[in-house]
């Protein structure tokens, strides 16, 4: 709790690099469930264009962070800001008006829809004119032009018809589509909540090149995963969450897979929360190697 | 505990190959137009009817089945839209009944004026499908633990109000029956009925094929759960289904008393089972998400071929009804063929 009290002069402190000011922050989150901590003081920073990875162990408190950030959750305690403005989000609709998209591992879309009406759902455009005034009349063909052009940027071209069933799809590309889905909204900030869990190898390959594809377009994401490989694959940054708080924050470059392991599992007693100022050095800088933790 | 990312366009590549087979294509085919099947089997058994007795195509018979099937075909329109919600109406024939005695009763015996008795009508069927609605959503009852309790309820109350008698067509004002009034068309006797039938049946495809409404039903009953999460209020879309459809089976009660000409309290007493066979055959999914209005009308249609073919060949009536039931599990089978590629 005191280091979360540390945490929140970072930014502010570092005004001579506009370009790192957080796309998205988290500051001392609470969120308790009776006498079970879920979040304990968590503090969290995505920084412009990065993919930032969030592991840890099943009750390290990651889908309750994750359900914080995109509203499903209202913590206890705590702030979060997006774009330096102050926001609280009371339902996950009120994130994703405030431009934060979620993908979920379950594949949430609707199968028997086809792939447009899958992008577009819950957000379907409507036809210019009286038809779509007074008859409330669907822009149907404009909406398949756009799928198919989302589509074709983040490089799935060979789903060509937007018209197919998204049931006829396998399951790397019915994630694709969730994913185009939340890349077309997310104006701000892509959360991936474990979305290659449901996924095979191949499948998988299919999603972690579309999470490359979104940070090209500098798109900042968020991706939560058990799966290690897959995360130092595509993370500039990984939060690791031990014990409902933020461990550290780590880079693929400045630890292994298996030393995030032992982080995440309390093995190396690397929780100490100066790591979490690793964050400030931004994407692609390498991050303090164990043994280098410290208050200051 | 390494991993090389595929190119992405691999897996894609791989189901563009896996879809030739002919059982696949035909399976793809069905999967995408659903009221392919309900056509099919309309036009093989009116081809099969015409041959076993000519008097089957023309026009005077084919207009009495047209306005034989109106009722059913009305009422399975709503029970369509709760069965793509993935839900059952069991109240559909006693919501009508009872909005046909308050049309029928309050015009004829307490002097309400007509048109105002149509619209009380239409009230009480928006009120029975709030309630429908409402014990689904707030209470969250199963719809057909929901819709067997007001089935009775609605029944009950049609016969408190009218005492159990019915009022004859010849008792009410003209516009009560102007839904039986016969029009020429060529050689097709068309009553205003058919006609209303049919609007009703253009108004809702329009909404849920052209609307945001539409699509939104499609997907709360295909996966509840990604709806919500895509940001649309279930309770709220399923809430409204229940309404509309509790209109539609006000505006049945209509169509009802121009047909039987009165208004009687045991007029739909198998409505509620005719009309989900007549959903059913139209290639409507049982687990929601899927179906179409048009199918619903051929399966309308596919019921009162099949009776009046059966009929005019001489076959026994309880025949009918065996090929009745055996069309519904055929359509019921196909459906979960057509559903089964899911992966």
């Amino acid at each position: 709790m005191t280091q979360a009290t540390d945490t929140h002069q970072e930014p502010t402190s570092r005004g001579n690099a506009p370009a790192r000011e957080p796309v998205m922050e988290a500051r001392g989150l609470i969120k308790t469930f009776g006498r079970v901590v879920g979040l304990d003081g968590v503090d969290l920073q995505l920084y412009p264009g990065e993919v930032l990875g969030i592991i840890g162990d099943n009750g390290a408190g990651k889908s309750t962070l994750i359900k914080a950030l995109t509203g499903a959750v209202i913590p206890d305690q705590g702030q979060m800001f997006l774009e330096g403005m102050e926001v609280s989000f009371k339902r996950p609709q009120d994130a994703r008006e405030a431009g934060i998209e979620t993908v979920y591992q379950t594949l949430a879309v609707a199968p028997a829809l086809d792939i447009a009406s899958n992008l577009f759902l819950g957000r379907e455009k409507r036809r210019a004119g009286p038809l779509g005034s007074w008859l409330r009349m669907l822009d149907v063909a404009g909406m398949r032009k756009e799928a198919g052009e989302q589509m074709a940027e983040l490089g799935i071209s060979t789903i060509q018809n937007m018209q197919q069933a998204v049931e006829t799809l396998s399951g790397g590309q019915r994630q694709a589509v969730a994913v185009a889905r939340a890349a077309a909204f997310g104006s701000k900030v892509v959360v991936l909540d474990e979305p290659t869990a449901a996924l095979g190898v191949k499948e998988s390959g299919l999603v972690l090149a579309l999470i490359k594809q979104l940070k090209e377009r500098g798109l900042p994401v968020i991706l939560i995963s058990h799966n290690m490989p897959h995360v130092f694959e595509v993370a500039d940054r990984i939060h690791i969450q031990r014990l409902g708080r933020c461990a550290t924050v780590i880079t693929p470059e400045s630890h292994s897979m298996s030393e995030a392991v032992a982080i995440m599992t309390g093995a190396v007693p690397a929780d100490s929360p100066g790591h979490q100022r690793d964050g400030r050095d931004g994407p692609g800088s390498p991050g303090v190697p164990p043994g280098h933790e410290g208050q200051g | 505990m390494s991993t090389t990312i595929q190119a992405p366009a691999t897996a894609a590549e791989e189901f563009e190959k896996r879809r030739h087979s002919p059982a696949e294509r035909v399976h793809h085919i069905l999967h995408s137009h659903p009221s392919i099947s309900p056509a099919l089997v309309l036009l093989a058994a009116a081809i099969v009817f015409t041959i076993v007795n000519d008097r089957f195509i023309r026009p005077s018979n084919l207009s009495l089945i047209m306005q034989q099937v109106a009722v059913v075909g009305t009422l399975a329109i709503g029970q369509t839209l709760i069965i793509l919600t993935a839900g059952i109406d069991l109240s559909v024939g006693a919501v009508m009944v009872l909005c046909s005695l308050v049309i029928a009763k309050s015009a004829a015996e307490r002097g309400v004026p007509a048109p105002l008795a149509l619209i009380l009508g239409l009230v009480v069927g928006i009120l029975a499908g709030l309630l429908n609605g409402l014990l689904v959503t707030r209470v969250k009852l199963p719809p057909f633990i929901v819709t067997l309790g007001t089935l009775n309820v609605f029944l009950a109350l049609g016969l408190l109000y009218s005492n159990g008698n019915s009022v004859q067509g010849s008792e009410m004002p003209g516009l009560l029956t102007w839904t039986g009034k016969t029009i020429k068309l060529g050689s097709f006797q068309i009553t205003t009925g058919v006609i209303l039938v049919l609007l009703i049946a253009a108004v809702v495809a329009f909404a849920l094929g052209q609307t945001s409404w539409g699509r939104h039903v499609y997907a709360v009953g295909d996966d509840s759960e990604a709806a919500r999460l895509a940001g649309i209020s279930v309770q709220r879309v399923l809430l409204s289904v229940y309404v509309v459809a509790g209109l539609i089976f006000a505006i049945t009660a209509w169509i009802q008393i121009g047909r039987a000409f009165s208004a009687t309290p045991n007029a739909g007493a198998d409505a509620n089972l005719d009309s989900i066979t007549a959903v059913v055959i139209g290639g409507t999914s049982l687990f929601g998400g899927r179906g179409t209005i048009v199918g619903t009308l051929l399966g309308a249609l596919t019921v009162g071929v099949f009776r009046n073919g059966l009929a005019l060949a001489g076959v026994d009536v309880l025949y009918q009804t065996l090929v009745v039931g055996i069309l519904v599990i055929a359509a019921v089978s196909l459906d979960q063929w057509i559903r089964k590629v899911r992966s």
